[in-house]
């Protein structure tokens, strides 16, 4: 195994990128408890908006606005119809449903854009490096942990300091009594909503520099990784979600750089086994705390 | 109540030989659907033992459909073939061959004793824990068949594994999957885990070790998937990627279409899962209803199905069985229903 401060530096940028996924996904399960398997392809929409854009030849911030309408639109649209039928629903039936769902969205978009994908080259600048020392930096690691930074600090004073992030953390306590309390169901489930969509397009605007080739599978397999994580580190809090999603990237990014390339094909096995030890040793959540109602059998 | 357990067993026997006797009926390009339809029931008959009657979801099932199909296509490839399509296969491996039949056997005890073993320590997690886990299983069977090239084609696809699996063998198959998940459901061990899935507190406080239940049937239904990935390798020439999560979401969403606390669910839900995908794809390949001629574009058969699926889950989330078994008197009250509904609709007026 080869250490460098290059590998580190990249792993910190895929834990905020994680980090983030892994906000949207537990903001969401916070209020509806429900793991929504269709978040890689509310990112993957995304991607091809910001492709569509760059194709066309709109300027940057035409394809992100696109970008964010595109993926904000299409969460609204999926609580609308999928969410809000099942809301009482077994988590089972639930998860079905969202993998469906990914796979809908997944085929229409093979359906219009076909297999091979499209570039979303606008804002590949931010792919070069700039040299810190003896480190190569990619300009989009510094973007992505600046504005994962940001975003983390916009939600803690939106779940801090408002109404609507009040309603949602009672929500995500204890939904039934926050309702008898006053909290409306409907608006606080689609403010989580809107909040997780509005972070999937941030997620997309920065894996789309990292990886410019938009094809229908993009995301999907972030997104497993991220549930793995978000569920690794602990549902029943967003902090130790999110921690669990920023570990997870954290350790796939060190590995995938620090394994020699005979060995790095077998990186998911190697993630997931240590996802499956982790999950044994403590079935609660890795930062969760104390031992809570964790069932075990 | 003898009739009534009868039954429970023949509905989806006899489901499933209908099946199998339209499939003599049409031609052998259109037969090749009904044997794909066989094969998933059986794999949906074997993801029901654990998931319908334990109550926790399952991710990681196909992956013993991929040991399966791994085993049985590994020891019936015939010996002078096997170097060229896997050349870096372990010795030993190279010169083992078995027939039809002991591949499927095979098949299943290698499937089996993997569930086994990996459920030893699973099966103590329950919930959404239980999920990634068996997820994380699906992922890592799928990340080492797909690179590890000394126990299989690795990433290329299965060639010259013998077409054993043809309307016949696909429909003994499908009814032999059936037969056991019917003899487990009404088995003492059977009762137990469904005891758990209803109430896991008042089981353990009779004394049922949910843990040991939840195993058993784990390792059984992983036997059960095994066979049926061997029936599926010996359908056609496949690839890791046929084994992989479109597999896993299409077979866990024809158990939850068709209803998934039940065996007569599973089936009907495998069945009419897969007709439905057969007929877009017969669609796809262009189709004429009445004097209507027209040829779908391709893709539209995952888009319709998989729209199809989401649907049934929104409309129905119970499964078109509502989770119940088959018997004759609901047969016979869904009749009489749409007779007199039926009635109403042309009868006189008289409400």
């Amino acid at each position: 195994m080869s250490f460098t401060w290059q590998t580190l530096v990249d792993a910190v940028g895929l834990g905020a990128i994680y980090a983030l996924m892994a906000v949207g996904i537990g903001l969401v399960f916070g209020v509806l408890r429900l793991v929504n398997f269709a978040y890689g392809q509310l990112i993957m929409a995304g991607a091809f908006a910001l492709a569509v854009a760059s194709e066309r030849g709109w300027s940057v911030w035409v394809g992100i606005l696109l970008c964010f309408g595109v993926v904000i639109a299409l969460s609204l649209v999926m609580e609308w119809v999928v969410f809000r039928p099942l809301r009482t629903e077994r988590p089972a039936v639930m998860l079905v449903a969202t993998f469906a769902v990914a796979f809908l969205m997944q085929s229409v978009a093979l359906l219009w854009f076909g297999a091979l994908g499209k570039t979303a080259a606008s804002l590949a600048y931010l792919n070069l490096p700039i040299a810190i020392g003896h480190v190569d930096i990619r300009k989009i690691t510094i973007v992505a942990i600046a504005v994962a930074a940001l975003c983390l600090l916009a939600l803690v004073l939106l779940l801090g300091r408002t109404n609507v992030g009040l309603h949602m953390r009672a929500a995500a306590m204890d939904f039934r009594t926050a309702r008898a309390l006053g909290v409306r169901a409907n608006r606080v489930i689609t403010a989580a909503v809107l909040v997780s969509g509005a972070l999937a397009a941030v997620v997309a605007v920065m894996l789309t520099v990292q990886n410019p080739l938009v094809n229908t599978d993009f995301a999907l397999r972030d997104t497993i990784i991220v549930l793995a994580g978000v569920v690794v580190g602990g549902m029943r809090k967003l902090s130790s979600a999110t921690l669990g999603g920023f570990a997870i990237g954290f350790v796939s990014g060190f590995l995938g750089g620090a394994l020699p390339t005979n060995q790095s094909q077998y990186l998911p096995s190697l993630l997931f086994g240590l996802v499956i030890l982790v999950l044994l040793i403590r079935p609660g959540g890795l930062f969760a705390r104390g031992r809570g109602q964790v069932e075990r059998v | 109540m003898r009739e009534r357990a009868l039954w429970e067993l023949l509905g989806p026997a006899i489901l499933v030989a209908l099946a199998a006797t339209l499939g003599t009926a049409v031609s052998s390009a259109i037969q090749v659907y009904f044997i794909n339809a066989l094969v998933a029931v059986a794999m949906v008959g074997a993801i029901y033992v654990f998931v319908g009657n334990s109550g926790v979801l399952s991710f990681g099932h196909i992956s013993f459909v991929a040991i399966g199909a791994w085993t049985a296509g590994v020891l019936t490839v015939p010996p002078d073939e096997k170097s060229g399509i896997m050349p870096n296969l372990f010795p030993f491996l190279l010169h083992a061959s078995v027939g039809n039949l002991p591949s499927l056997l095979l098949a299943a005890a290698a499937g089996g004793v993997f569930a086994l073993i990996v459920g030893l320590p699973l099966m103590r997690l329950s919930g959404l824990a239980a999920s990634i886990a068996t997820f994380g299983v699906l992922e890592i069977t799928h990340n080492l068949l797909y690179f590890y090239d000394r126990i299989g084609p690795g990433s290329s696809a299965f060639s010259s594994v013998p077409e054993t699996t043809g309307l016949l063998q696909a429909a003994l198959g499908a009814l032999a999957v059936v037969g056991v998940a019917f003899l487990y459901q009404r088995s003492r061990f059977g009762r137990m885990l469904r005891a758990t899935r209803e109430d896991p507190a008042a089981a353990q406080a009779v004394g049922v070790s949910v843990y040991r239940q939840r195993l058993l049937a784990f390792a059984l239904s992983g036997a059960l998937a095994g066979f049926a990935g061997a029936l599926f390798i010996h359908l056609l020439p496949l690839t890791i990627q046929d084994m992989y999560l479109p597999l896993t979401l299409l077979t866990l969403a024809m158990l939850v279409v068709g209803g998934s606390s039940s065996l007569w669910g599973a089936v009907i839900g495998a069945l009419a899962v897969s007709g439905l995908d057969s007929l877009f794809a017969l669609a796809e390949g262009g189709m004429t209803i009445g004097a209507w001629q027209f040829a779908l574009p391709s893709g539209t058969r995952i888009v319709a199905v998989s729209a199809v699926m989401a649907l049934v889950l929104i409309v129905r989330p119970s499964g078109l069985t509502g989770g119940r078994e088959f018997s004759l008197r609901a047969l016979r009250r869904l009749a009489l229903r749409m007779q007199r509904r039926g009635s109403t609709r042309y009868g006189p007026a008289e409400m």
